[in-house]
């Protein structure tokens, strides 16, 4: 079996896991499960067409499997407050979102990556102690604090960015700085520390005794063994970067699954919050899949490991 | 990720043997000027907010309505919020709030988290792997939704809070304390004791728990600051500790409203927030480093 497809076969358990707790979510808060996917408002009849829609006279593992059913045809109820289908309140909110986080993957990744391979090759330098210090305000930075001093900055007192919603890619600016800060400067730090060991190397002062330039050195030689636990960090902060997005969307009223999460907890409105859940921890379980894949290119080793 | 499977013949020569007396750790902790200004940041923050009641003016609950959303002046350093309140007072009293529930998390997911992570290490096999699969998809909530999620279960306030940031933490103790029990476990003294017959439980408390305690002090010097800033998210999102209890996050989350026209609201509570977290960060890095200076970010 090849590597990806084994990682594959891994990831299974995991989403089983977390349909079973999304599932168990409603099942286990005191009082009528059905009553709750309906919303306090609806009638005696829609309650029961959802008891009976979902089998919830019956046990749960056929409960269960008429969730799993369900979810797969793509249904995940409708939203108790607005009595849409959760995959269509998602589904509008998606794009949104999905801008958000990639315009800050692709900001922190960059410009973490970048940096970090900078200060590597300055190190002790005033460009190394200063990227050093941001990196560490990068890190104790909670993000809707940085949202809302960037907001005061350059929304209310210049007025040269908007303050928040989704009105073109100028608002987009503010939001995507807030929100890649942290991992930027965590990539920052690790690219540092990896390439500073790597230029250690012996055959990297073979590299540079045979007379290579120092660019075929740098990123020929040393970026790429310097990777992998760059990749690994970068992996692992989108976990920091959906959660993050949340608190973003807050911040700046972007209009994203992050805001539909926080008012579907607010308003009790469970189906919504079940679809929301599910589908963050879809994202990262695949996110976390394709690093462990992109391990195997980096490193050719891993795969016979 | 990838699993590493643990070399059973090589482990010895892997595992730190050196002993390091606590004293010396201090002391290299204590030439450490970074760690130090982490730690004294630290402990002006725990006294402040400790004599909160004899050093602050304000009662921190005080409406005064004649002195709604004021600039920061000499009686007001901080400003007032919407309801007149001194915001010095709220951050100073909020420091209490802040600093509990991230220890008391802390001590909750360790407490839950090195049990569990020990005895998935020592005795591997079916444990191992069901604890292991169960932190699997603790771990596929990213984040914060960990902490959102429960706390849309059980509802907001300041138990749960710590309940929820506490429960959120535990993977990450499970998995450290496991890596570091798996290579204890095929050291010779552990077999030894194995060999005149001590229970398991005795071999995991007397031989190999001692083992956790650099990396359990090094992980919760960070994790502090870590449940500080999500206790923080859930409070600014208003899912946190109920108003008009002063707590940072919610201040943050109550000043969004008033950022036209009020700066300094939104600007105190989170500037404690981020002081408190970047001290315990300073701090966790220099504990680091004490313990093994080989480890040190160079």
């Amino acid at each position: 079996m090849t590597f990806a497809a084994r990682r594959l076969l891994a990831a299974i358990p995991t989403l089983f896991g977390v349909t079973l707790i999304v599932f168990f979510m409603v099942r286990m808060l005191p009082g009528d499960p059905a009553r709750l996917l309906a919303g306090l408002n609806a009638s005696e009849d829609e309650v029961n067409h959802i008891r009976v829609q979902l089998g919830l006279t019956r046990p749960l593992p056929v409960q269960y499997e008429v969730f799993i059913a369900n979810l797969v045809r793509g249904n995940l109820g409708t939203s108790t407050v607005t009595q849409a289908p959760v995959t269509y309140e998602v589904g509008v909110r998606l794009p949104a979102t999905a801008l958000l986080a990639t315009t800050a993957s692709v900001l922190s990744i960059a410009l973490g990556v970048g940096s970090g391979i900078l200060v590597s090759t300055r190190q002790y330098t005033g460009t190394d102690y200063l990227i050093t210090v941001l990196a560490l305000a990068g890190v104790s930075i909670p993000v809707f604090w940085l949202g809302l001093m960037l907001m005061i900055t350059f929304a209310v007192a210049l007025h040269v960015l908007p303050a928040g919603g989704d009105a073109g890619p100028r608002s987009l600016i503010l939001p995507s700085i807030a929100l890649a800060a942290f991992s930027l400067a965590i990539i920052e730090r690790q690219t540092r520390s990896s390439m500073l060991e790597t230029l250690r190397q012996d055959y990297v002062r073979t590299a540079r005794a045979k007379g290579l330039a120092e660019r075929v050195v740098i990123y020929r030689h040393a970026l790429r063994n310097s990777l992998i636990p760059v990749v690994t960090v970068i992996g692992l902060q989108s976990a920091t970067l959906l959660g993050g997005a949340i608190l973003t969307e807050r911040t700046f009223s972007w209009p994203g699954i992050g805001t539909l999460l926080v008012n579907a907890i607010q308003s009790r409105d469970y189906p919504i919050i079940q679809g929301v859940v599910l589908l963050f921890s879809l994202t990262f379980v695949i996110v976390n899949l394709i690093v462990d894949i992109l391990y195997g290119y980096i490193d050719p080793r891993i795969k016979y490991g | 990720m990838v699993t590493s499977t643990p070399a059973l013949s090589t482990v010895e020569h892997r595992v730190e043997r050196e002993f390091h007396h606590p004293l010396a750790i201090i002391a290299r902790l204590s030439r450490n000027k970074i760690a130090v200004a982490g730690f004294v940041i630290l402990v002006v923050m725990t006294l402040s907010a400790a004599l909160a009641g004899v050093i602050m003016p304000y009662n921190p609950n005080a409406a005064d309505f004649n002195a709604v959303l004021h600039t920061p002046t000499f009686a007001h350093p901080f400003g007032t919020d919407q309801l007149g309140r001194d915001l010095l007072s709220r951050v100073v009293y909020g420091g209490r709030i802040s600093l509990l529930i991230g220890v008391v998390a802390v001590g909750i997911a360790a407490g839950v988290g090195v049990p569990v992570g020990l005895v998935s290490g020592f005795y591997g096999g079916t444990v191992d792997l069901l604890i292991q699969r169960v932190m699997d998809v603790m771990l596929a909530f990213p984040g914060f939704l960990l902490a959102l999620t429960l706390i849309s279960l059980l509802g907001v306030g300041l138990t749960n809070v710590i309940v929820s940031v506490g429960i959120s933490s535990v993977p990450v103790y499970v998995r450290l304390i496991r890596g570091v029990t798996l290579s204890t476990r095929e050291l010779t003294y552990v077999e030894s004791a194995r060999a005149v017959g001590m229970p398991d439980w005795r071999i995991m408390l007397r031989h190999v728990l001692p083992n956790t305690a650099a990396p359990i002090i090094v992980q919760s010097s960070l994790q502090v600051g870590l449940a500080i800033l999500t206790a923080a998210g859930l409070g600014f999102l208003g899912l946190g500790v109920r108003p008009p209890t002063p707590e940072w996050g919610t201040m943050l989350g109550e000043a969004v409203n008033y950022l036209l026209s009020s700066w300094y609201i939104a600007t105190f509570p989170g500037l404690a927030i981020f002081l408190a977290i970047m001290a315990f960060n300073l701090l966790g890095d220099g504990i680091r480093d004490a313990f093994d200076p080989r480890m040190k970010v160079l």
